[in-house]
């Protein structure tokens, strides 16, 4: 009985301790509203420390790339005269996923933080070239909007780690 | 606060509490015992779940001016750190400017550089290991074999006679064992008492832990050096009790201390504080650990690529890393994680406890407004005793300012600088000079020179042919009547805390500057990037003289960085004013006042490109006229290229 009375409170102070990990990690974040929902809706997000928090994040950078290169893919059919545009943000994206994403993932878990930092800033940028393509009438602006986001808050993450 | 999770990508919201921890808790068949610990383990797992929701929601109240709060601040924070670093031109909200440029083959192949080293293709940075042996200099380069970015890393190597014409060689190492599974990374080499070379390199482990490994040639006979075994008691150091396992790398050329033992020295961090570990060995296999650390500096992060080595303080020539001395000021160098700069400072060091003392500690070793190898791009650089030549050379690495996705196009990315003869400033005494070394001059051809007097805001072209490979060696005089109209003027303010980084560029005018070169131009002046001296006249009266290098309009693609980069270059009594400019491609190097203050930037002109490249002498001065006696020198190439049998045949030159 008493076991499970200590368990009970290990386990409350442990989950306490974690929650206030995320809230203080995204309190030095661009977005403490979207680097909280972000992490908390994480399951790895509860035991992380601040290295695993931002190898969280550079996995939803990866989503999203994923989901924005399957919305540029469609893009090719229904709206044909943006072909030019969509084959820019294509490469672009590509990118995110063959070059930024890998160096991020690496560079975080080997210890050398700044190539980590490099790939999630290249995401943002990459994003940002994509979105100017179309010259103000872009197809894509919430999905380019919110990798900036993302990677702004994936950059001030890792940069605890320098 | 709802409009930014509404853009997520995230599956749906989760709500902590509909974790269905309680609901899973199967009802018990069993003794009623059971039951009630059940029910009391229920009741705990409620009354936990219900205070760690009071927390975690209690931070994320959404009151709209606390929110406001704290996301200003913590912009704030970010701002403060990136304003400290090279690469702070990514604003934060990401949103380009002006005209988003298709990269195209053809305007990418233009930026490879003719006569600065880089590899085939893909990714290369720091320079773990230079030395000179049995008539050829060994470069060895981290490299990834897999792609356009860091990773994978692998130790590239290459050999010149004449630390210009490079040959490639086979990888020097590759990570092949538990030890470097994860990386062979940076490191240096010592030459022992019987000339046998002796390499320690950090290797990141299986375990992703930084250790410390030692490796030799494999043959000593072969003079390419071509491979390298590695010692069976591997790794010789791991990282001691409070260091981290990941903050614990690039050991340095060993140094004899005055009781005949060998010492080392790593950089790390304790909280936010570099620090660089002491280490004695007599046979680089074990190892003795002073309590006590080389030195250390609060605040400025973690250190790497640590380089510690004696110049002299009377003579212009290089040191080998042992020697010590009245004669001898010692300098430490470290790289700045957070802000990507290599930073030195000069002091004193004592043998007997093996610590060092800066002569000036407000300039310590990565402190912001510290001196810096080169105010530009330029990043993790390494010396080592040219024992040839009788001269300390120094490498550094030379990143990209462009996109991954161009790099990834191009195939490449990074070069690395002409390396530079590096002492220190005999005249000054408180800053070391650099120059390119001097067997680059061999890849002149043809010279012309001028001698041209350039009115306030004029801009002159050049015509010196093709312009994207040039050697340029300039002296500048600021007519004599001007300087001292301008020193009567009292109406002439005083150019209050001028910095090229933050005053606007080349094209803010002031009364005695700015005034330079425009290289990489295209003939309408659309893009070009002027390298330039600014001259104020300062609080006392006294001139103050800046060397910058304005990379703001090298292009007109806006997925580019370009920042302006410089600083204070101290110019002495009787002295003209000079600068060299080394202009390759999508390098450019300026050293200004014989190498006292360099500036290397990367740039990515679309149009002054090929056939269209332009050179331009201008003065943006208002009040000065300035007369610039200059000659310019087109460069070959360097042919970099794979090893071959008739290179054996290459005569050394003297």
């Amino acid at each position: 009985m008493k076991m499970v009375v200590v368990m009970m409170i290990m386990m409350v102070m442990a989950m306490v301790s974690e929650a206030n990990m995320i809230e203080q990690t995204c309190k030095e974040t661009p977005d403490f509203n979207l680097c909280v929902s972000l992490l908390d809706s994480d399951p790895r997000g509860s035991s992380a420390d601040t290295s695993g928090l931002a190898l969280i994040l550079v996995d939803k950078i990866k989503g999203l790339a994923t989901k924005t290169l399957k919305e540029i893919n469609s893009l090719y059919k229904k709206r044909p005269e943006l072909k030019q545009a969509l084959d820019e943000c294509s490469r672009r994206y590509n990118t995110i996923l063959k070059a930024d994403v890998p160096e991020a993932i690496e560079a975080i878990s080997k210890g050398v933080p700044k190539f980590g930092e490099d790939g999630v800033i290249d995401a943002g940028v990459e994003a940002a070239v994509c979105e100017g393509e179309f010259k103000g009438k872009s197809p894509l602006t919430s999905l380019t909007k919110s990798m900036q986001k993302v990677s702004n808050v994936a950059r001030a993450i890792v940069r605890m780690l320098l | 606060m709802a409009s930014s999770e509404s853009l997520l990508p995230v599956s749906s919201q989760q709500d902590p509490l509909s974790d269905s921890r309680c609901d899973s808790i199967p009802e018990s068949r069993r003794r009623r015992p059971i039951k009630v610990h059940l029910a009391i383990y229920s009741g705990f797992l409620l009354i936990a779940l219900y205070v760690t929701l009071i927390i975690t929601h209690g931070g994320s109240a959404p009151k709209n001016d606390v929110n406001d709060d704290t996301t200003v601040e913590s912009r704030a924070r970010l701002a403060g750190v990136s304003e400290k670093s090279n690469d702070h031109i990514w604003n934060l909200s990401n949103d380009l400017k002006g005209e988003a440029f298709a990269w195209n083959n053809t305007v990418l192949s233009w930026q490879r550089t003719a006569f600065h080293f880089q590899p085939e293709k893909n990714w290369m940075n720091a320079c773990p290991g230079p030395l000179f042996y049995k008539g050829w200099y060994h470069f060895f380069y981290q490299y990834n074999p897999n792609a356009a970015v860091w990773g994978d890393i692998v130790w590239g190597h290459a050999v010149s006679k004449d630390l210009i014409h490079w040959l490639y060689l086979p990888f020097a190492m590759v990570p092949d064992q538990w030890y470097d599974a994860n990386g062979v990374w940076t490191g240096s080499a010592t030459f022992l008492d019987d000339g046998s070379i002796v390499m320690l390199y950090t290797g990141s482990t299986d375990k992703f832990v930084q250790v410390q490994n030692l490796a030799y040639p494999e043959d000593p006979k072969d003079p390419l050096l071509l491979k390298w075994t590695k010692f069976s008691g591997n790794p010789v150091l791991v990282p001691p009790p409070g260091i981290g396992a990941k903050d614990f790398r690039d050991p340095t050329t060993a140094w004899k201390t005055s009781d005949g033992k060998w010492r080392i020295t790593i950089g790390s961090k304790i909280n936010r504080t570099g620090i660089s570990l002491i280490y004695d060995t007599t046979d680089f296999k074990t190892y003795e650990k002073h309590e006590t650390l080389l030195h250390q500096v609060p605040n400025t992060g973690m250190w790497e690529c640590v380089d510690f080595y004696p110049v002299s303080k009377t003579k212009d020539k290089g040191l080998d890393t042992s020697v010590n001395g009245l004669d001898v000021k010692h300098i430490i160098k470290a790289s700045m994680d957070d802000t990507r700069i290599d930073h030195y400072a000069i002091g004193t060091y004592y043998d007997s406890n093996a610590t060092w003392v800066p002569d000036n500690p407000s300039i310590d070793v990565g402190i912001s407004t510290g001196l810096r190898y080169d105010y530009g791009k330029f990043y993790a650089s390494k010396t080592f005793y040219d024992q040839h030549k009788g001269r300390r050379i120094l490498w550094g690495w030379i990143g990209e300012s462009d996109s991954e996705a161009a790099d990834v196009q191009k195939g490449w990315s990074s070069v690395q600088g002409i390396p530079r003869t590096v002492a220190l400033d005999t005249k000054t005494g408180k800053n070391l000079v650099q120059w390119p070394v001097k067997e680059i001059e061999s890849l002149r051809l043809g010279r012309k020179k001028f001698h041209m007097k350039v009115e306030p805001g004029t801009v002159v072209p050049v015509d010196v042919g093709p312009a994207a490979q040039l050697d340029i060696e300039a002296e500048f005089k600021i007519k004599k009547d001007d300087l001292e109209v301008v020193f009567g003027d009292d109406s002439v303010e005083d150019d209050k805390e001028f910095s090229c980084e933050t005053s606007g560029g080349a094209t803010v005018r002031g009364a005695l500057g700015p005034f330079g070169f425009s290289v990489l131009a295209d003939q309408s002046l659309s893009e070009q990037t002027q390298v330039y001296f600014y001259v104020t006249k300062g609080k006392d009266s006294k001139l103050k003289t800046f060397f910058c290098t304005d990379t703001s309009r090298s292009t007109m693609a806006n997925d580019v960085v370009k920042p302006v980069y410089g600083s204070f270059v101290p110019v002495l009594k009787g002295e003209k004013l000079t600068m060299r400019i080394l202009v390759d491609h999508s390098i450019i190097e300026g050293f200004g006042q014989g190498g006292r203050t360099c500036i290397t930037s990367r740039v990515y002109p679309t149009k002054a490109i090929y056939g269209a490249t332009r050179l331009f002498l201008f003065n943006n001065a208002i009040d000065a006229t300035i007369t610039a006696s200059f000659k310019v020198w087109q460069m070959n190439s360097a042919f970099i290229h794979p090893f071959s049998a008739n290179d054996l045949g290459v005569p050394s030159s003297t």
